[in-house]
């Protein structure tokens, strides 16, 4: 058998490139974009400036939106991280007849469409008078966020050794300091997986951004979204490249604070 | 002053344990057991026996269903595990991964609220105990088996618990490590003076650490005593098939006699009913020719059908007219030359034997 | 394997730990869409006049026509994208890999705003694509197009395509092509008569989950299609934005989760089948 045939030939790798192009060529679009010298979006630019960058940190609206999407995101990431950790913490390594169900709910907001969740948390914050109020807004990213972290410390749970527990146990470690000193440090990995999870998706929402905005509470996709349609404005490309670069440090950071951590696999058994 | 692991054991005390699982048969049912201070118990059993079951329930892993669990007189059945303050060592060791050897062996300490110095010292004195002081940064994955065990064994004495339950902790291992951790248990136990309960299904292994042993089937304690109590005196068959070899006659007893099949046995004391006849391999002998003149012992006329060397022994299996077969042990010094085909008589002298009820 | 778990027998911990997380989503999440939906049948009394409303309104009829539609060709040339590249990943080494990997989760990273901004750079008048492709005589700009929209769909979906596709692929054993092969069979045949019905559950995965996604999308047909050839989310986020009628969008929501819903139950339906049929992996052969 041709094994350069199994191997993917020429054309195989071509639409791969394409695909890869694809895949990568938007951000290699807006970032030079921001630096053109023009106040159009003519593309490639033709001069080059910085005064869109400027524009973004001396005009009110676009820095205090940067501003506010990062507030938000640190208070949603610390908040659905304890309460998604939680969760996953009290559904690992148990079986009850109602799991499915309990694990299915907490993940119908990844599986919902946007725009019916935006209407609806809409809807019932009119009501509740928590339409363009913070708190409000946390809460609803909050709960997007929620299955997010659920996944990443689930799976760093399953891979965890309950028999630690019982070791701590045995040893004298009540419920909460077995969970510090044992199960938080071995699942480390997950809930700061999740935590990013839970900021990345919060700074980046914009659809329930979009319905519960007001002039105070306005954060950053969302005033490139009413920008995008209104103006021919590059400063709305600097503020995608810097939303391109903090989320990107986001993801990365993880992987860069890494040091070895002990794996919580088994933690014995050869001779 | 240094702190020396004091030697001290406690009492334990099972009362009418009993674990069910839903409808089926009782994990654990009704184990009464009184473990003394300081004492070396072992509970062996196959799997599925209880005696991990019990040790669990003693550990404060598993509920009982109903019974009491007294340490030094005080119930505990209903006390989380945290705060019996018992010690434990697991078959994979369940040390911390994300932790050096020495400060695992400090946590429970920090646990109880010790002084930093004092931890430290303790700690020491621990990983002395266990002959690995020169290992207390590494990480266990840097620990060989071996190693990794003693951490676990240091880290469950270092606050000087008054009972220590170890489950299989020598089963991950291989043959010539597991003895000389045994060695090393031993030495341990004498020196610290804590009550050892100890699970295992290996016999070898109960019978050489052991002060006692409990063995379990079923979810029973067939017999408590000391190794050479069960070995040489069994009560019932399960125990003296499970440890050791037995050759096990059963038939009817009268008065210092017993009848299987067509033969007369004489039996080691006078019974009545029925019952079974349990003789070691090592307690019988081989004779080329029937032994004369006739002796108050027993003999048996086989041929050998198997001729087993072992180095240190020979195993011979000889079958009996009867159908049934026989298997004789000779130590390697008696040169046996026994083929299969020949024609030979066993004897053994009836106090040699132990009777059971069938 | 032991029946002992973790160690609190008592159960009060596990859901107390469970409570915050059910609670926020059952306020924040639950209680509003069941709100929502309880609206748009009983607003202001209990009735389908909404959906009937919003259903027979023409424009309706054809929008979620045109999602559906969208939505399958989105799918559809996401698949023939995605499965040369998911195919790709199997057969090179693990560098280039890990390379396509974090190439195929890029989008997850960056921003949807900044990507769906990039499209719109892309595809407008004058822009870099059309000057591209008017060398070959096509100038019209694909930005407010169907064309243009799918475009931005398909690399926002790519990964939710090549991810199953590639789980499933990696389980396929390849010496099964070599035994095709010595059996007498050209590539093309081995590949059609083995590789690909084995690739299958990888493929209706994938599929139903981006045709799913297509559905909702929101942000980019809004921004990178024509407001004349708007999609069901944009239907829905009219209703509320410019009528208020939060029954009538409900109506429309539950249009929506009902067509995903239906989906869902058919693929269920057709694995089952399909497995029945005995295209999957065949253990017994």
């Amino acid at each position: 058998m041709p094994d350069r045939v199994l191997r993917g030939g020429f054309l195989l790798r071509c639409v791969a490139a394409l695909v890869a192009g694809l895949l990568v060529a938007p951000t290699l679009v807006v970032i030079p974009l921001s630096f053109t010298g023009k106040a159009s979006f003519a593309f490639p630019p033709e001069d080059w400036s910085l005064r869109w960058y400027r524009n973004f940190f001396t005009s009110g609206a676009w820095a205090e939106s940067l501003l506010t999407s990062l507030q938000v995101a640190v208070v949603v990431a610390v908040v659905a991280t304890a309460i998604g950790t939680a969760a996953a913490v009290a559904l690992s390594h148990v079986r009850f007849r109602a799991k499915g169900l309990v694990t299915g709910m907490l993940l119908t907001p990844i599986v919902v469409p946007q725009i019916v969740t935006a209407v609806a948390i809409y809807s019932a914050f009119l009501t509740w008078g928590l339409a363009g109020t913070l708190p409000g807004f946390i809460a609803a990213h909050v709960v997007l966020a929620i299955p997010y972290v659920l996944i990443a410390v689930s799976s760093s749970l399953q891979g965890y050794d309950t028999r630690l527990d019982q070791a701590a146990a045995i040893l004298g470690a009540t419920p909460w300091r077995r969970f510090r000193r044992v199960t938080l440090p071995l699942i480390l990995p997950g809930v700061l997986s999740g935590a990013v999870f839970a900021f990345v998706t919060s700074l980046d929402e914009v659809v329930i951004a979009f319905y519960l905005q007001s002039p105070t509470l306005r954060t950053l996709p969302v005033k490139m979204f009413s920008s995008v349609t209104v103006e021919t404005d590059p400063t709305i490309a600097a503020a995608s490249s810097l939303l391109v670069v903090f989320t990107t440090a986001a993801i990365l950071l993880p992987q860069l604070l890494r040091r070895d951590p002990a794996r919580s696999r088994n933690s014995g058994g050869q001779p | 002053m240094s702190h020396r692991i004091a030697a001290r054991g406690a009492e334990v005390t099972l009362e009418h344990l009993t674990k069910r699982y839903g409808s089926a048969a009782p994990a654990v049912d009704d184990v009464s057991l009184t473990i003394r201070p300081g004492e070396f118990m072992t509970l062996l059993g196959p799997s599925g026996s209880g005696k991990t079951t019990t040790l669990n329930m003693i550990a404060g892993f598993v509920e009982p269903t109903t019974g009491r669990i007294l340490v030094d007189g005080k119930n505990v059945a209903k006390l989380p595990p945290h705060k019996r303050d018992i010690g434990m060592v697991f078959q994979h060791y369940a040390l911390f991964p994300h932790m050096s050897a020495a400060q695992n062996v400090a946590f429970p300490l920090q646990e109880r609220k010790v002084s930093k110095a004092e931890v430290a010292s303790r700690v020491s004195e621990a990983l002395e105990l266990v002959q690995l002081g020169h290992l207390a940064d590494r990480l266990p994955r840097q620990l060989s088996g071996g190693q990794q065990q003693r951490v676990a064994l240091a880290r469950a004495l270092v606050y000087d618990p008054p009972v220590l339950l170890m489950d299989e902790p020598l089963g991950a291992l291989d043959k010539k490590l597991r003895e000389q951790l045994q060695v090393e248990i031993s030495r341990i136990h004498r020196e610290v003076g804590t009550t050892f309960v100890f699970v295992t299904h290996d016999q070898e292994e109960a019978l050489a650490l052991s002060d006692r042993i409990a063995v379990f089937n079923n979810g029973v304690i067939e017999q408590v005593g000391t190794a050479e109590e069960l070995y040489e005196q069994p009560k019932t068959l399960f125990v003296a098939e499970f440890l050791g070899k037995s050759n096990v006659f059963v038939g009817t007893a009268q008065g210092e006699t017993l009848t299987v099949g067509d033969v007369t046995l004489r039996l080691p004391r006078p019974e009545s009913g029925s019952r079974a006849l349990v003789v070691r391999p090592e307690r019988m002998r081989l004779h080329p020719d029937a032994p004369q003149p006739p002796t108050a012992g027993n003999a048996l006329h086989g041929v050998v059908s198997n001729h087993v060397y072992l180095g240190s022994e020979h195993r011979i299996t000889v079958e009996l007219g009867t159908g049934t077969s026989v298997t004789v042990t000779e130590t390697a010094a008696a040169r046996s030359d026994a083929r299969p085909g020949d024609s030979v008589w066993i004897t053994w002298e009836p106090q040699d034997s132990s009777v059971i009820p069938a | 394997m032991s029946t002992l778990g973790t160690t609190a027998r008592r159960g009060w911990w596990r859901p107390a730990l469970l409570a915050p997380a059910l609670v926020a989503l059952g306020i924040f999440f639950v209680l509003p869409v069941a709100l929502i939906i309880w609206t748009a049948f009983t607003d202001p009394a209990p009735g389908l006049h909404h959906f009937a409303a919003v259903l027979t309104e023409p424009s309706t009829r054809a929008i979620i026509t045109r999602t559906l539609v969208m939505a399958l060709v989105t799918a559809t040339v996401t698949l023939v994208l995605a499965y040369p590249y998911a195919y790709l990943m199997t057969v090179v080494g693990p560098r280039w890999r890990a390379v396509l990997t974090a190439l195929v989760l890029l989008p997850f990273w960056t921003s949807l705003m900044a990507r769906t901004f990039a499209w719109i750079i892309i595809l407008q008048p004058n822009g870099p694509l059309v000057r591209l492709t008017s060398l070959v005589g096509f100038d019209e700009p694909l930005l407010q197009s169907a064309a243009g929209v799918t475009i931005g769909m398909v690399q926002v979906l790519l990964p939710y395509m090549v991810l199953p596709l590639y789980a499933t692929m990696s389980s396929i054993d390849r010496r099964l092509l070599s035994a095709a092969a010595s059996l007498g069979a050209r590539p093309s045949r081995a590949f059609r008569r083995v590789y690909l019905p084995l690739s299958m559950p990888g493929v209706v995965a994938g599929y139903t989950l981006v045709f799913i996604l297509a559905l909702g999308f929101y942000v980019t047909p809004k921004l990178l299609g024509s407001p004349r050839e708007s999609m069901l989310a944009q239907l829905i986020g009219t209703r509320v934005e410019k009528l208020l009628d939060f029954a009538g969008a409900g109506a429309l929501s539950v249009v929506m989760l009902l067509i995903t819903g239906l989906l869902l139950l058919l693929v269920s339906r057709v694995a089952r089948v399909s497995a029945m049929l005995g295209m999957g992996e065949d253990r017994n052969a």
